[in-house]
């Protein structure tokens, strides 16, 4: 028996075998890399005992012993340094994705407003875009603290808006909500008036497949979903009371309190990153070439429709690739907090904690996982949505 | 195969250059010919760069009293300034050689930090500053106000010690460095702000009114402020550490920067040791034998550094209170040079 492969082909040295010299390199290349990380592993560690500097996880146990001006979830001076870690992410986690609900409106906005008709409103966006994105954020997210803290008056002349609310230099003090057990009717009534409006929707689609005729969609999903919880919250007698925020000997005390670090760095993101979505919009409509737009015009469809229904799903395909960009660089650009004092991921972790228990190494990794996490998540997001408006090929 | 054996001969080097020699600081800092002294940028008093960017200040001289032991030469000493929140990992990972920073000498940083503080330049504690037109007159009224501070100081946590233990509501916002803090506080973000106390009738007189500002007379903590090394360098270690003892030692027995080389023909025993003209002290640590002349030629004697810098002879005034001589009811007392 004569192995085939043997007579077709002769037999050659593997060192000249494009596919064993291939593989030999891959692996040789992937030793090495495990061999430099292993290096580089070992030698910190041991450089760290040599110095006699702390290693391992077991701070994140230990008590923090500092406040933090702003927590989502309950924690005190003795609370962990785990917990100060969690209380950091989701301050970094709210002020970034705020940041981009923000960013993409006013963004999406300025874009389109740049592409008037109307001269001076076209000039007035596109000197947004050219001012905004040519300063440093950092300048700007300053700027804004200090035209925040400068502008607002001091606690004891607070302003008070209407509603019981009050502003002053500490932050936006609003009332607290605080439902009464009704309340979950009103949920449930805002539960199936969502789901109503999606049945509705989908019955008008085929309706105006079947027959032409366009249902009142958004006016059907309107009454739906705002009026009908709206009816029945009052039918229920209000089930709702306000805690409202008072002034107290030093502070202003109870109802909600934003914070000016906190807005400064969320107005000063949300207003440096819309003008590059601006840009990035302004470029994807008109990537869309001008035909498209005849050519619909020429079927007889108006404005309106034209953009929403042949402009925008050819334009997203240009937009979203860099307006992940975008949204991976705000949430990035939120640890610039830490010149502003507002309680995010790298002001807390990677300053207070890193500082008081002196584990550099460690922290910072830590919070470059995060970080790392967070985008390959947005980005992961972000493609999926991109997949449904990339051209489909047939 | 060519490409294979590049990138792992790069490999080869990339990881022995990776492993750190023992550590020799003093050998390194001659062969660089600069000291890279870690320092307050930001603190009028204790290191602040003048308008001609002259470093001035308690801690600094001490970095030049350093520079003049070892090179013969004060100005041969890089400043560099850090904040609060780096300056232990600048110190860690051999950025600076010594950090003279207004550090408070505490038993974690001393271990798990990976410093080692050679002394104490200055006995200080916690204060407060906060507006006259609030009426408080001690500390312990200050539940549920707004209390600005500067991120990664010992003054972060005894602040939420302080108001722990006195059962009072806190309200911190935190700043990386204390110019930010200052500002937010003279804005009225803050109702109080706090640091050491020494640092705090400097920071006074930064705010917009200086007047309207009171520095309330509780002292909330100890704070032991020194020089720190890093770990693993005993020679080192030893030069930082008898640079301040020596400092003091000069004060005690009367060497001052005007008398120094009168002082050399001293009939003292302990003043002829200590300026090497007996014996061969310097030599041990490592230096020449005369390296006390060139600090005290350089920087004067602790007293002197004190007054000029923080004392009488600056716009400061602060008394010398535990930082006086032992003889003199002070805590500043050296071991004897024998």
């Amino acid at each position: 028996m004569v192995d085939a492969r043997a007579t077709a082909r002769p037999k050659i040295s593997p060192i000249n075998d494009p596919r064993w010299r291939s593989a030999i390199v891959q692996v040789l290349l992937c030793l090495a890399i495990v061999w430099l990380a292993y290096g580089a592993i070992t030698n910190a560690a041991e450089n760290l005992a040599r110095a006699r500097i702390a290693s391992g996880f077991d701070f994140w146990n230990s008590t923090a012993g500092f406040d933090i001006s702003q927590t989502l979830i309950p924690y005190t001076t003795q609370s962990t340094y785990g917990r100060a870690f969690w209380v950091g992410l989701l301050n970094t986690l709210l002020v970034a994705s705020l940041g981009i609900v923000f960013a993409t409106i006013i963004g999406f906005t300025i874009g389109i407003l740049q592409l008037s008709k109307n001269v001076l409103v076209s000039k007035l966006a596109a000197a947004y875009v050219e001012i905004v994105r040519n300063l440093p954020l950092l300048l700007q997210l300053l700027f804004w603290y200090n035209a925040v803290l400068k502008a607002l008056p001091n606690l004891r002349e607070s302003l008070a808006i209407p509603g019981g609310a009050l502003l002053n230099n500490r932050g936006l003090f609003l009332p607290k909500p605080i439902f009464g057990g009704a309340m979950d009717v009103v949920l449930a009534a805002f539960a199936l008036g969502v789901i109503g409006a999606i049945a509705f929707r989908y019955w008008a689609r085929r309706r105006q497949a079947l027959t032409g005729q366009q249902p009142p969609v958004l006016i059907v999903s309107l009454l739906l979903i705002v009026a009908m919880p709206v009816v029945v919250f009052a039918a229920m007698g209000f089930p709702v009371t306000f805690e409202a925020p008072e002034m107290g000997r030093f502070n202003i005390r109870g109802g909600i309190e934003i914070l000016p670090e906190f807005a400064a760095l969320l107005f000063g993101l949300s207003i440096y990153t819309a003008a590059f979505i601006a840009e990035v919009v302004r470029a994807g409509l008109q990537a869309v070439s001008h035909g498209q737009t005849e050519a619909a015009y020429s079927l007889g469809l108006r404005p309106g429709p034209t953009l929403r229904l042949v402009v925008v799903p050819q334009a997203m395909r240009v937009i979203v690739p860099p307006l992940t960009n975008q949204y991976l660089n705000l949430t990035k650009n939120s640890s610039l907090a830490v010149a502003i004092g507002y309680p995010d991921l790298v002001q807390v972790f990677t300053g207070t904690v890193l500082n008081q228990t002196g584990q550099a190494v460690e922290v910072v990794a830590i919070t470059m996982a995060v970080y790392l996490t967070i985008s390959l998540a947005t980005s992961g997001l972000m493609n999926l949505y991109n997949r449904r408006f990339a051209l489909k090929e047939r | 195969m060519k490409r294979a054996i590049l990138s792992l001969a790069l490999a080869t080097a990339i990881g022995l250059a990776g492993s750190v020699a023992e550590a020799q600081t003093l050998k390194s800092v001659q062969q660089r010919g600069v000291l890279n002294c870690g320092a307050n940028g930001n603190l009028a008093g204790f290191g602040l760069p003048d308008a001609q960017g002259n470093w001035t200040g308690f801690d600094v001289d001490y970095c030049r009293a350093i520079a003049a032991a070892i090179f013969n030469d004060p100005t041969k000493v890089k400043f560099i300034p850090l904040t609060a929140k780096d300056r232990f990992t600048a110190l860690q990972s051999g950025e600076v050689d010594v950090l003279i920073r207004n550090t408070t000498w505490t038993s974690s940083r001393d271990t798990t930090s990976g410093l080692n503080f050679t002394g104490v330049n200055y006995y200080d504690g916690q204060g407060f500053l906060v507006r006259k037109a609030l009426k408080v007159n001690s500390a312990l009224e200050l539940s549920d106000a707004a209390v600005c501070v500067q991120q990664g100081t010992t003054t972060e946590l005894n602040l939420a010690d302080f108001f722990r233990t006195n059962n009072m509501k806190l309200k911190t916002v935190t700043f990386a460095t204390s110019d930010e803090a200052v500002k937010a506080y003279d804005a009225g973000r803050c109702d109080a702000y706090t640091t050491d106390a020494s640092a705090l009738y400097g920071e006074r007189l930064r705010t917009a009114a200086p007047d309207d500002h009171v520095v309330l007379p509780d002292i909330i903590s100890k704070e032991p402020l020194g020089p720190s090394v890093r770990h693993g360098d005993d020679q080192w270690f030893d030069i930082v550490r008898w640079v301040n003892f020596m400092l003091i030692n000069a004060e005690e027995l009367g060497v001052a920067k005007a008398n120094v080389d009168a002082q050399m023909k001293s009939d003292n025993p302990e003043i002829r040791r200590m300026l090497g003209v007996e014996g061969k002290q310097g030599e041990a640590f490592g230096l020449s034998n005369d390296f006390v002349v060139r600090m005290i030629k350089t920087v004067g004697n602790y007293g002197e550094i004190f007054e000029k810098n923080l004392g009488q002879g600056s716009p400061l005034k602060i008394s010398r209170g535990l930082n006086a001589l032992w003889t003199k009811g002070g805590l500043q007392y050296a071991p004897p040079v024998r």
